[in-house]
């Protein structure tokens, strides 16, 4: 079994749901991520979310495209973001981690030895925000001989035959994209979340996680009370920026938010 | 579906893309869960209309007493003899509303976007050409129009921001990344998928997940199924070379098209050279790229070797784009088409060239075609014909030139 798998049935036998912390790779830079990961984790992360940065983020609001930026400034690449994974399996080999990245990067180093070195890595889950399922098979197939699940998502817009095409094909977890937007967006309502959570619910038995827009306590606890798992991102981003010149503060205030939205989740 | 430039026995014509918009291993759908919808509205639309004989004859009209099709062929004689090789003609998109082929995909586009109840349109734009051209259709119809520009190629382009402005539409500076051609598309992709539900997004070129490739394509084939009947009324058969200038590759791929199944034509396309090949500092993925994903489809690409999108440089903002659409990367492995590169220098020394032998002053864009054009009729005899795309007028280009001379206006 995955750690993705193993770690959604812990959360339910505990009744709760996942907390998933977004960070890109390198940033602010590359020394900052592999202790931040462990200190959110010790904050109450449950899988961690890292950002493979792309110079072309499409998907992303302003305050991820500067992450990028800042990131490919201090000379990350998608090979330093995998050694990083390493890094971090040496002390945590139950934290499941989910790469969240554009597709090419992977094209460019090759689907095999990609998914070979994410293997290698220690890497469980890829989420890759234009590569819709059609075009995935290839994709797919490498990733399938090292055990690493491939992450679909589901929009606002996805229609009902594609829900169900694309829970078919969906390993891990299913990725609700809570809203029309880029990342870092307002969050759209909690109905009509829970709407489509139920949509999608009707095609896999995988839990489903919600990101884009959750901002803070409040708004991860609604979302948590309708969904599996809970994704947050440009909050986190916002302050890394905030403390470029003072990255020994991040260590404490980032876990201090990821704890905050986790004793917000739990009071549920 | 049905093809509308199906001239005798059909070999490539109309066998590409896929029904996925797959040209060979190129093209295919690389977006953003939350546009599929869209892209698949669009398609319907797209491959609904062309086939729908009101909407053809309003786009038709359109062409004809807006943009003012057809745009002559015309026997570039006095270079042709200054070259001392072949003859040259010329294809004067430049002739056309707004000075350039950008109109004619723009004038489809809208037509579309009219027909599915758009309320507002969006473009991306690297010269302002297609920006203008788009918020040009916009205003004619009374539409929204916001128009993502790199702040770099607004202050290259000033004039045309300004022509935009007084279209009506709202243009927006974008800062991200190398702050060009590819960041407004970037910005524009952003803004689809924020008002994906009234919005149309116009491409401008032959990129972007499918249907675009294709639906662009089919948009600027009027080029080349006027260039073909024209050069058969005035030279009596087919020429032996097409040439055009490569940015996304819409002038190239719409002169190119008709004359796919004419295996005796040759075809030549001309990319951003740049300060050459060999300094790094160009525009020409299709020469020295590899292959990737960028901006929904799979293509040759500007990249390095962890796949993060290069800078591009090109003395003209319209050729200044690290990607290619997906038919001429299939056009080239296959062999159909072949593709070089013209540098700065070149292209501006075509771009004298005209202006004083013929007093057509070409876009920069267009002046690398010219240039390569120019080098391929010296190797050939003066009983050979190269038809020429001259995609634009030179116009919105004289205070880079100016400024490369060292004058201010
Ligand atoms: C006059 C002119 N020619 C050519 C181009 C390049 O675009 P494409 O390769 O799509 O024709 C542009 C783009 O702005 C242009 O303005």
């Amino acid at each position: 079994m995955s750690r993705i798998s193993r770690r959604f049935d812990e959360l339910k036998q505990r009744q709760r749901q996942a907390l998933i912390p977004f960070v890109s790779a390198g940033d602010p830079n590359p020394e900052v991520t592999v202790p931040l990961l462990h200190k959110m984790v010790a904050a109450g992360a449950d899988i961690l979310e890292l950002g493979v940065p792309f110079s072309d983020p499409m998907a992303d609001g302003p305050i991820i495209q500067r992450a990028s930026e800042r990131a490919l400034a201090q000379g990350m690449s998608l090979r330093r973001a995998l050694e990083m994974v390493s890094e971090f399996r040496e002390q945590d080999d139950e934290t499941p981690v989910v790469l969240m990245g554009y597709l090419n990067p992977y094209e460019a180093m090759g689907y095999e030895a990609f998914a070979k070195a994410a293997g290698a890595a220690g890497v469980d889950g890829v989420l890759t925000v234009d590569l819709p399922p059609e075009e995935a098979d290839e994709f797919v197939e490498a990733l399938d001989g090292v055990e690493i699940d491939p992450i679909f998502l589901i929009a606002p817009t996805t229609t009902p035959q594609r829900v169900a095409a694309i829970c078919a094909r969906a390993r891990g977890f299913v990725y609700y994209v809570s809203l029309k937007g880029v990342t870092g967006s307002q969050m759209a309502d909690v109905d009509s979340i829970a709407t489509k959570i139920t949509e999608i619910k009707t095609h896999t038995s995988l839990p489903v996680g919600v990101g884009f827009g959750i901002r803070d306590g409040a708004s991860a606890a609604r979302v948590a009370a309708v969904s599996d798992a809970v994704v947050i991102g440009s909050v986190l981003v916002q302050q890394l920026e905030a403390l470029e010149q003072n990255p020994e503060q991040i260590y404490h205030k980032v876990p201090t938010l990821v704890a905050e939205i986790r004793t917000a989740m739990d009071a549920n | 579906m049905k093809d509308m430039n199906k001239i005798d026995d059909n070999k490539i014509i109309g066998t590409q893309p896929d029904s996925r918009g797959h040209f060979g291993p190129y093209g295919g759908i690389f977006a953003s869960e939350t546009l599929m919808a869209a892209l698949e509205e669009l398609r319907t639309a797209y491959e609904h209309y062309l086939q729908d004989p009101a909407f053809i004859a309003e786009l038709d009209d359109d062409l004809r007493h807006y943009v003012g099709r057809p745009s002559p062929l015309y026997f570039a004689e006095r270079w042709s003899e200054h070259l001392g090789g072949a003859r040259l003609y010329l294809k004067r998109e430049d002739l056309n509303h707004t000075g350039a082929h950008k109109i004619n995909n723009t004038v489809g586009q809208a037509l579309l976007a009219k027909r599915m109840g758009k309320k507002r349109i969006i473009a991306e734009t690297g010269a302002g050409q297609h920006g203008v051209a788009t918020a040009t259709v916009a205003a004619r119809l009374g539409l929204e129009c916001v128009v993502y520009m790199g702040v770099e190629d607004i202050q290259r382009q000033a004039i045309n921001v300004y022509r935009m402005k007084l279209l009506g539409a709202r243009v927006v500076g974008v800062t991200s990344g190398s702050r060009t051609l590819k960041d407004a598309l970037n910005e524009a992709m952003r803004d689809w998928v924020t008002h994906v539900d009234d919005t149309f997004y116009i491409i401008g070129t032959v990129a972007g997940p499918h249907p675009y490739p294709a639906m662009v394509r089919d948009f600027q084939a009027i080029i080349g199924r006027e260039a073909r009947a024209q050069i058969l009324e005035q030279a009596d058969r087919l020429p032996d070379a097409l040439v055009a200038c490569v940015g996304g590759g819409s002038n190239a791929m719409g002169l190119f098209y008709p004359f796919l199944d004419d295996t005796e034509v040759a075809m030549h396309g001309v990319e951003g050279g740049g300060e050459g090949l060999e300094t790094g500092h160009h525009a020409a993925p299709l020469c020295k790229g590899r292959v990737g994903v960028l901006h929904g489809n799979r293509t040759y690409l500007m990249e390095n070797d962890d796949g993060q999108i290069n800078a591009t440089h090109s003395i003209s903002a319209g050729l200044d784009y690290p990607g290619v659409g997906p038919e001429h990367a299939w056009l080239k492995d296959s062999g159909r088409a072949s593709y070089y590169a013209a540098t700065d220098d070149e292209a501006l020394h075509a771009f004298h060239e005209l202006t004083r032998i013929e007093g057509i002053m070409p876009a920069l864009e267009s002046s690398h075609a010219l240039a390569y054009g120019a080098k391929l009729a010296q190797q050939m005899t003066p009983d050979k014909i190269i038809i020429v795309n001259l995609s634009g007028r030179g116009d919105k280009d004289i205070h880079t030139v100016a400024e490369l001379e060292g004058m201010t206006l």
